[in-house]
């Protein structure tokens, strides 16, 4: 039986399963090309032509012989068109029997995407059952796909950085923001059937706890401290942390100073309840400023009523620790349950009376 | 329903009617939201309503509207990407036809829980197919004949594409007569896409 005969008389068949061969003879010329490989080579009919001259072997090893490429039967091979060094493709080779060469299959390995544009290649070019297509369809796809995903996490990126700025939450102990507050306090201005009081606190030693013992435990006594508030505040009141260590509170119907003074004095004390952080004692006060808008009277406007809670806080502050002042009055009230918070510091400004000031909130002691 | 499905009926609504039409058929379909996102999904009843709510908005019938969206599936220069992937299916228009029982299989490579109708295409004498389509949504049918109507102008083909009568409740079935393969010269696919 003549091999060579016969195969060439299926040489259709060949063509129509594998698009993509070289059939080399041992003379090392192309008996036959597939034509989806001749289009790619794209000299012509291949037939008679060097077979190595048309491709260029390069794994395992180089190949330029029949002999040598008959022994790399069964092997993956590596190898480019030697008109196209920069497409890798990929073949194996099997060898025929009585002397009739070698017939190289090939195929578009990894670079297929590139290839199938670089040589124009059509769906007509494929075997049915090549699966290069269905490759192609998902590597575009894909494509597509992963833009709309990048589309969509931007948009959520976006969104999301939308929401914090329009958030109304402090995010460490829950409580109102300073966006939030200022929007409250606005409410509260302009129902003038209410009478309410703006409490400003400021945390005494605070920087004295995250200094020795570190943020974990500053933020503990944050936590803390908006706790204390939550408990001493009616329902409708409302606190906000509106700095490191800075809160308001905003209690309604309320404007009498004895009152407040009470709730200020019970607020102080909650907070000086020494606080467990990890085996060691986080202890801490505060000062509280007060400001106070009656029905009657002409009304402030927000950043008006934030400085009179500011300037009584400053008067507080500069007295010493543990104590509240209310805006307007003339005396600071001291009600540090603890002897150490009562101590003025060697630097404290000296005791005196006090005037409100509208900068006062930036030099301010701890 | 996926987010793909709903995002593109929003996108034939915006493109070829304009924000207000959309902004219409989304109140009426009663939308707790602006806009459908691609990659998310949705409950089936709101593709529903959102069909029903464009049916009425634009005052056309039901079949209309979903034949139009079909045809701007595939022919909208925005969605040129649908238009390819479905030139994969195979080089003549008779093989698209053959191949669109894949259809939902393709969908689900790319998307796995994109859920495109399942389709069963059966061919007669003389170029006849009858196609059988279920999906959870009903308007496939309607959606499918605008796109197969868009994808033989694409292959070049003369065809009838026409509603037939279903074989049972749950799908919906067209019937296809193909009548010159090569009627025109259809637009160009290349499989490798060259990008600008």
């Amino acid at each position: 039986m003549n091999v060579s005969k016969t195969l060439l008389q299926c040489g259709d068949a060949l063509d129509r399963l594998l698009p993509m061969h070289l059939w080399i003879g041992v003379d090392a010329k192309v008996v036959r090309a597939g034509p989806t490989l001749a289009k790619m080579v794209g000299r012509g009919d291949l037939r008679g032509q060097p077979a190595f001259g048309l491709i260029t072997i390069r794994h395992p090893a180089p190949v330029a012989g029949v002999a040598a490429l008959c022994a790399l039967s069964g092997q993956r091979l590596g190898l480019v068109l030697t008109d196209s060094p920069d497409m890798p493709l990929r073949a194996v080779a099997v060898a025929l029997p009585d002397a009739a060469g070698v017939i190289l299959d090939l195929s578009l390995g990894l670079s297929f995407a590139r290839a199938v544009a670089a040589f124009g290649l059509t769906l007509r070019d494929f075997s049915p059952c090549d699966q290069t297509i269905e490759l192609l369809y998902l590597h575009e796809a894909n494509s597509a796909t992963t833009t709309l995903s990048q589309h969509l996490t931007a948009r959520l990126q976006h969104a999301r950085l939308e929401a914090q700025t329009q958030a109304m939450t402090d995010p460490l102990t829950g409580l109102a923001n300073r966006r939030a507050m200022d929007a409250e306090i606005s409410r509260a201005l302009a129902d003038h059937a209410h009478d309410f009081a703006l409490l400003q606190i400021d945390l005494d030693l605070f920087k004295r706890v995250n200094d020795s013992l570190g943020h974990a435990a500053g933020d503990a006594v944050l936590e803390r401290v908006a706790q204390v508030l939550r408990q001493h505040l009616r329902l409708g009141d409302m606190a906000a942390r509106v700095g490191g260590d800075e809160f308001l509170v905003l209690i309604y119907d309320c404007s009498d100073d004895t009152e407040l003074g009470r709730i200020a004095t019970r607020l102080i004390a909650a907070c000086e309840v020494p606080i467990s952080y990890r085996g060691q004692l986080c202890r801490i006060s505060a000062s509280i400023g007060i400001a106070t808008v009656a029905h009657s009277t002409q009304r402030p406007d927000l950043e008006g009523l934030i400085a009179d809670a500011d300037a009584a806080l400053y008067a507080a502050k500069r007295a010493g620790r543990g104590r509240y002042a209310l805006h307007g009055g003339t005396t600071v009230v001291e009600c540090s349950a603890v002897p150490m918070m009562r101590g003025r510091r060697a630097n404290d400004p000296p005791q005196g009376g006090f005037r409100r000031r509208q900068d006062d909130r930036v030099p301010r002691p701890d | 329903m996926h987010g793909m499905v709903n995002r593109a009926l929003q996108g034939f609504l915006t493109t070829t009617y304009g924000d207000a039409v959309w902004a219409e058929v989304r109140r009426q379909a009663g939308l707790p939201f602006d806009d459908f996102e691609a990659m998310l999904s949705y409950p089936d009843a709101m593709t529903t309503a959102c069909f029903g709510a464009a049916a009425h908005v634009l005052g056309k019938d039901h079949a209309t509207v979903l034949e139009d969206f079909g045809i701007w599936l595939v022919t909208d220069h925005h969605l040129e990407p649908v238009r390819r992937l479905l030139r994969f299916s195979g080089a003549r228009f008779h093989d698209f036809l053959h191949a669109l029982e894949d259809l939902a299989e393709r969908g689900r490579l790319v998307l796995p829980n994109l859920d495109l109708p399942r389709i069963t295409v059966a061919q007669g004498d003389e170029g006849r197919f009858v196609i059988d389509a279920v999906w959870p949504v009903p308007g496939a049918g309607a959606i499918l004949m605008g796109c197969l109507r868009a994808m033989a102008d694409d292959y070049g083909t003369l065809a009838f594409v026409g509603l037939g009568r279903a074989a049972d409740d749950a799908s919906e079935r067209l019937e296809v007569q193909l009548f010159d393969a090569a009627f025109t010269k259809g637009r160009r696919f290349e499989l490798g896409q060259v990008r600008a």
